[in-house]
């Protein structure tokens, strides 16, 4: 019994650490190439694995020609913008809609459920034509502008404010706090991991983004719509090509390293709860 | 008297808070996504006029050019493809996973951890790293296995090729709903099959499947959704030039070709009024087949 518990131990380690590596191979291989010099990366005999000497200048050339800082910082700015406004303002209706009663709220709610389930892509023709109108075409505005508010974020923050005890409102409401300052200074801080959640899942598909940048901006891109672009360019250059998408991928993973818990908790609970 | 006055002063304190909190969330959900519901239903029954026109009525003309169109149903097919390819692996895929995960064992946070990065990883890149590890001269994969395969320009395979990244892709988000959805499962039903003699793959079937079927239920659902949706690897991995395109290009990718780059936008409506009449037959069917195998507490 002992032995076999070893055996199975010891398959379920092998076959985790064979999928591991099918994880992480992609990764490795766009690390390695974006190393390589041309020559070396379109080498067939012999293939060639790992890079004769670690050169950066495909780093270099990128940075240069893409003008990574931007890019980086336009990113920064959409995730940051999409992130305020998406945690302001489902913090507020979640809490409208778990806590109080008026009339007119149960419609409203039904418009969000409603919203939530309909495919994305039909906003994007008149959200476009908006940001057309506006002549805020290619700029952070209208990066920004499809994650203002967010139905699915305010259902996820009024299922929290649903979960918390109702007598820590009703002692402040005594103590002679009216809703706004119960809300503020009562109930809101007790919803933070919910928040955080909220903000990391939108954080990280502000990120992913690819078609609504693509749409509204030429100039003013995030790191995604640069790739696509720079792609249609450089088509076959591919050690510039990964060392470009490398630099593209770090900051995200080594946020993700270093928060673990609340990325997988953030996106899988937010999924979860949908 | 004084009861009934002071109920109504609570209430319409209530209302006008209740208001103020949800104005801004509302104001813009009904300028951006309520409004541009009925603007792109209405717009599919426009054509976008050349060089600044404007919109000309046509009625229903799109729609029968929609039906006529070889393009956008041979692009209906080819989502259909990836996504009968994607969903059931990837979901199957982390199930398995998961189960091996849920134990007290060495080594689960880092697995967790490296199974879940492609979430994080901007599709852009995802599908750049793919394209040049499916390269046929010089790619990772032709040099292991030895082959000379055209994963993405071959018009039979390429479609199954991105149905790959898509699994690759999304394994580990699944795998960690399922997860979530494990822990809920009252450990003495394994143990009490472990009495009866039940080995792990029995009480997989028998208490994991069961028991997690509204996890998988859910998972399914959005799934099949996404997979419709296919967007990002098919544009980042499929050149204008690949033959393979055709047999390739998702309903999205019509979509996004029709009213950005021949801006049609009219007729860019039209394909997703398609897009959503086909995911919502789709989600109606599941939820009448889940009575079926979905099992609720």
């Amino acid at each position: 019994m002992e032995q076999r518990a070893k055996i199975t131990t010891v398959v379920i380690h092998l076959i985790l650490v064979l999928v591991s590596i099918t994880m992480l191979v992609p990764f490795v291989w766009m690390a390695l190439t974006a190393f390589k010099s041309m020559t070396e990366a379109t080498s067939v005999n012999p293939f060639v694995i790992f890079p004769s000497v670690w050169r950066t200048e495909n780093f270099t050339t990128v940075i240069n020609n893409m003008d990574f800082p931007i890019l980086y910082l336009n990113t920064l700015l959409l995730i940051a913008g999409r992130v305020i406004a998406a945690v302001l303002t489902a913090t507020l209706a979640g809490y409208a809609f778990a806590r109080l009663e008026f009339r007119g709220k149960n419609f409203m709610f039904s418009l969000i459920l409603f919203q939530m389930m309909v495919p994305g892509q039909i906003y994007i023709i008149p959200q476009y034509l908006m940001v057309s109108k506006m002549g805020q075409l290619n700029t952070i505005f209208a990066l920004v502008f499809p994650g203002l508010v967010t139905a699915f974020g305010t259902f996820l923050l009024r299922q929290a404010y649903m979960g918390l005890p109702r007598d820590l409102e009703e002692a402040a409401r005594l103590d002679g706090c009216n809703i706004g300052q119960t809300f503020l200074w009562i109930m809101a801080p007790l919803t933070q991991s919910s928040m955080v959640a909220l903000g990391i899942f939108t954080a990280v598909f502000a990120y992913k983004d690819l078609m609504w940048p693509l749409i509204c901006n030429r100039d003013v891109m995030p790191l995604s719509a640069a790739l696509a672009k720079m792609q249609g360019q450089y088509t076959n250059n591919y050690p510039q090509l990964m060392a470009a998408s490398l630099l593209a991928c770090i900051p995200m993973i080594v946020l993700y390293l270093i928060f673990q818990k609340q990325f997988v908790e953030g996106i899988a609970t937010s999924g979860g709860k949908l | 008297m004084s009861n009934i006055k002071k109920g109504t002063s609570r209430e319409r304190n209530e209302f006008m808070w209740g208001w103020l909190f949800i104005l801004p969330t509302m104001i813009g959900l009904i300028i951006l996504n309520i409004i541009p519901i009925f603007q792109t239903i209405w717009e599919s029954f426009f054509k976008t006029g050349d060089f600044g026109r404007g919109n000309i009525f046509i009625g229903a003309e799109n729609y029968i050019r929609l039906f006529k169109d070889a393009e956008v149903w041979q692009s209906v097919l080819n989502t259909f493809k990836y996504a009968i390819v994607e969903v059931p692996f990837s979901i199957a895929l982390s199930l398995v996973l998961a189960v091996l995960l849920n134990r007290k064992m060495k080594g689960v946070s880092t697995y967790r951890t490296i199974f879940f990065l492609p979430m994080v990883a901007a599709p852009a890149a995802v599908a750049m790293v793919w394209r040049w590890l499916f390269n046929t001269e010089f790619g990772l994969l032709n040099h292991i296995f030895g082959g000379n395969v055209q994963w993405i320009s071959d018009p039979k395979i390429a479609v199954f090729s991105i149905a790959v990244i898509g699994i690759w892709s999304i394994i580990g988000y699944n795998m960690v709903l399922f997860l979530a959805g494990l822990q809920e499962i009252p450990r003495d039903y394994y143990e009490a099959a472990d009495i009866d003699g039940a080995n792990g793959i029995e009480q997989f079937f028998n208490i994991t499947v069961p028991l997690l079927s509204p996890t998988i239920f859910f998972v399914s659902i959005t799934r099949i959704i996404g997979g419709l949706q296919v967007f990002d690897l098919i544009f980042m991995v499929m050149d204008k030039n690949n033959p393979a395109l055709y047999k390739t290009q998702s309903i999205v990718y019509l979509f996004y070709q029709n009213s950005f780059v021949e801006n049609n936008k009219g007729y860019g409506s039209t394909i997703v009024v398609l897009l959503i009449a086909i995911i919502m037959v789709i989600t109606v069917f599941q939820m009448i087949a889940q009575k079926k195998w979905v099992y609720y507490n």
